[in-house]
């Protein structure tokens, strides 16, 4: 088999270029959608909100300053492909080697500490990464990379459910979800559903669900079906931009779904702000 | 949606006047503290010792900078979750505190304890840093440098917008 050869300087420099991208802009789908929210939205406090919003993807390219003061946890969902060889270091640490350089380059704030519980200091570098490596067909390697904030992470969900449940409970969970988030979660949201799997899959796959293309929908029907039903019933609950009341609660829903045990079906519900900052690297 | 250009500290007057969604613009002082300067900020004035300033005469605005570029006046600035403050709030209140800034709702007991006292909680919108650096006049680290993005940071801002959420 002909192995193809990613160097380290390689992964290096495309991943720079795309954190720098992320940090100073969002999803490129996301304006369209903020102004489409902004056309529709009645309440008043919600579309000044909106207007800043606009005003501040305009802005940060251009003064550098990043979307958000909080740059969150880097994540990385990586597809290294059966014929690509990366021999130089191992992955992870090429990515968290660049992440260390890249914050203190772009004067990123670090947000990421060494001990959850006794010890809370901080490692002043934004590493480790948070890092998800799957084997696939090919020769590529691809980076999906996220700059995930605290905010949204913290009212995100996870419910095993019986098979008992049937679609009407997932919405109902989606909903107490995000009703339980309120501004918290800085909305306008994208919701990430992850549905099977087992306890971690399904969190994972909430995460996943997050990083493709906004306007993404879910290739079989009924999902996806599911996905518009979701993000009707989020927006009839007039949480509203930042908790402020209005019709615009959500952007955007994403579901992938895996197989699971005859007992289980286990759901994640991963909140992300309007804030929305990912990216695909392909090399 | 009315809006109201207001100098910091704000009177009782002042205070009075706003109501629920209205518009802030505020101008003055905001000291920053997120939830490892309210545990120490508690643990002095529990201790009987005096915090470096008045909590009558500030604002305190739930942030965490993010570094300054050089030549820059700031680095990246917003709100953080209000709530997770929720169980130092009321003590700070009691204390003097009147003007809170952050994101989110807060606890029942601190609404309760922002109306007894006639204190007002102002939301600021999140995730729109570069937007906010506008309104940053100046921005220094006050107290607590070795918490890094979780110190007591003191901006001087001019007409940045929030609002009012509980009073």
């Amino acid at each position: 088999m002909n192995m193809r050869y990613v160097s380290r300087e390689t992964i290096e420099e495309e991943l720079t270029k795309a954190i720098n991208y992320i940090t100073f802009n969002p999803d490129p789908e996301l304006p369209a959608l903020l102004k489409s929210a902004l056309a529709d939205e009645t309440n008043d406090v919600s579309k000044d909100i909106l207007n800043c919003m606009l005003e501040n993807i305009k802005l940060a390219p251009k003064i550098e300053i990043p979307l958000c003061q909080d740059t969150g946890s880097f994540i990385v969902f990586a597809e290294i492909g059966n014929q690509c060889s990366i021999p130089d270091a191992p992955l992870s640490q090429i990515i968290n080697e660049t992440l260390i350089k890249v914050s203190a380059e772009l004067y990123l704030r670090p947000s990421i500490l060494k001990d959850p519980l006794l010890h809370r200091i901080n490692t002043g570098t934004n590493a480790p990464a948070v890092i998800h490596i799957s084997i696939v067909e090919g020769d590529k390697l691809i980076l999906h990379i996220a700059q995930k904030g605290g905010g949204a992470e913290n009212m995100s969900q996870l419910k095993m459910f019986t098979p008992s449940a049937n679609p009407e409970d997932i919405i109902d969970f989606v909903i107490h979800t995000v009703q339980v988030a309120k501004g918290n979660a800085c909305p306008p949201l994208i919701i990430g559903l992850g549905i099977g799997g087992n306890f971690e899959t399904c969190a994972i796959l909430a995460k996943k669900a997050l990083l493709a293309p906004l306007s993404h929908k879910n290739p079989v029907l009924e999902y996806a079906a599911l996905e518009q039903n979701i993000l009707k019933s989020v927006n009839r609950t007039g949480i509203g931009v930042q908790g402020m009341g209005g019709k615009n609660t959500a952007l955007a829903v994403h579901i992938l779904t895996a197989p699971c045990h005859i007992a289980s079906l286990p759901v994640a519900v991963n909140l992300q702000c309007h804030s929305h900052r990912h990216t695909t690297i392909i090399i | 949606m009315k809006t109201h250009n207001l100098t910091l500290p704000l009177s009782p007057a002042e205070i009075d006047k706003l109501k629920i969604n209205d518009k802030v613009l505020l101008t003055g002082y905001l000291f920053t503290a997120r939830d490892v300067a309210h545990k120490r900020m508690m643990e002095i004035i529990q201790k009987g010792e005096v915090l470096p300033f008045e909590l009558s005469e500030i604002a305190l605005f739930y942030c965490g900078p993010s570094p300054v570029r050089p030549g820059n006046i700031c680095g990246a600035i917003g709100p953080t979750t209000s709530s997770r403050m929720n169980s130092y709030t009321p003590y700070f209140i009691q204390k003097g505190l009147r003007v809170m800034i952050g994101k989110g709702e807060i606890s029942s007991e601190v609404q309760n304890t922002i109306k007894e006292y006639k204190a007002v909680y102002l939301t600021m919108a999140g995730g729109i840093s570069a937007y906010l650096s506008q309104f940053i006049v100046s921005c220094e680290t006050f107290l607590w440098p070795e918490l890094g993005p979780e110190a007591i940071h003191k901006l001087l801002v001019k007409e940045i917008p929030a609002y009012v959420q509980c009073k």
